[in-house]
């Protein structure tokens, strides 16, 4: 089993480690970042859940596409699962590549494919004790 | 034949548990078992909600084998 999807908090240091290459100069790193929002209810984490195999070979599908696209490219990826309060990572990225563009650019592919076809959900918790499920809205 | 359906997150909820065994005749489709699922449980699954076979995104009209996985998905919202 893959080890995209973990309930522990996420390790950058660890992440950057992994794709760190003296061939690449270049390395991006993606933060996703549980969100207060005080006009929206303030919420203050969120529950992440999955369809853990399916999601797991979801993202062996992403990665792969992302190194079929920029050859060459060293990528780690974590996903939390479980609790997550506001201000802590719910998802971290790291990518390092020869060049900056393709650093970048599979950066950014990885985090959009993950929002598109990971199967993940979020309950969020509210300040005032209650939850609710998050719809999608391209954020 | 039977296949076995797993039900998420606002589904799994709405339905009150995480998944069901369910019955169809020979070659039917993802559609029919969602019919199925949504007339032995009430409203708690939409009509047409993205599925997934055997943890592959399936079409309503793909045909299902015995002992298929089909997991009825909500709305994803990872990240």
């Amino acid at each position: 089993m893959c080890p995209w999807l973990t309930h522990d908090p996420l390790d950058v240091a660890a992440l950057l480690a992994e794709v760190s290459s003296e061939g690449c100069g270049a390395t991006t790193v993606f933060l996703g970042t549980v969100r207060r929002s005080e006009n929206d209810g303030d919420v203050v984490g969120i529950e992440y859940s999955s369809y853990d195999a399916m999601a797991e070979a979801e993202l062996d599908g992403v990665l792969a596409d992302a190194r079929t696209r920029w050859p060459g490219v060293r990528i780690a990826m974590r996903h939390r699962l479980g609790y997550v309060a506001t201000g802590e990572v719910s998802v971290a990225i790291a990518v390092a590549a020869p060049h900056r563009s393709a650093a970048f650019d599979a950066c950014r592919f990885v985090i959009d494919q993950t929002k598109e076809r990971v199967p993940v959900w979020k309950k969020e918790r509210l300040a005032a004790g209650t939850e609710r499920w998050v719809e999608p809205h391209g954020g | 034949m039977k296949v076995k359906v797993l039900v998420f997150a606002s589904y799994a909820e709405a339905l009150g548990r995480g998944e069901l065994d369910v019955e169809l005749p020979a070659g039917a489709t993802v559609a029919d078992c969602v019919a199925k699922v949504r007339k032995a449980t009430g409203a708690g699954v939409p009509p047409a909600p993205l599925v997934a076979v055997n943890r592959r995104y399936a079409r309503p009209e793909h045909t299902l084998s015995e002992g298929d996985e089909v997991a009825l998905i909500p709305p994803i919202a990872g990240g």
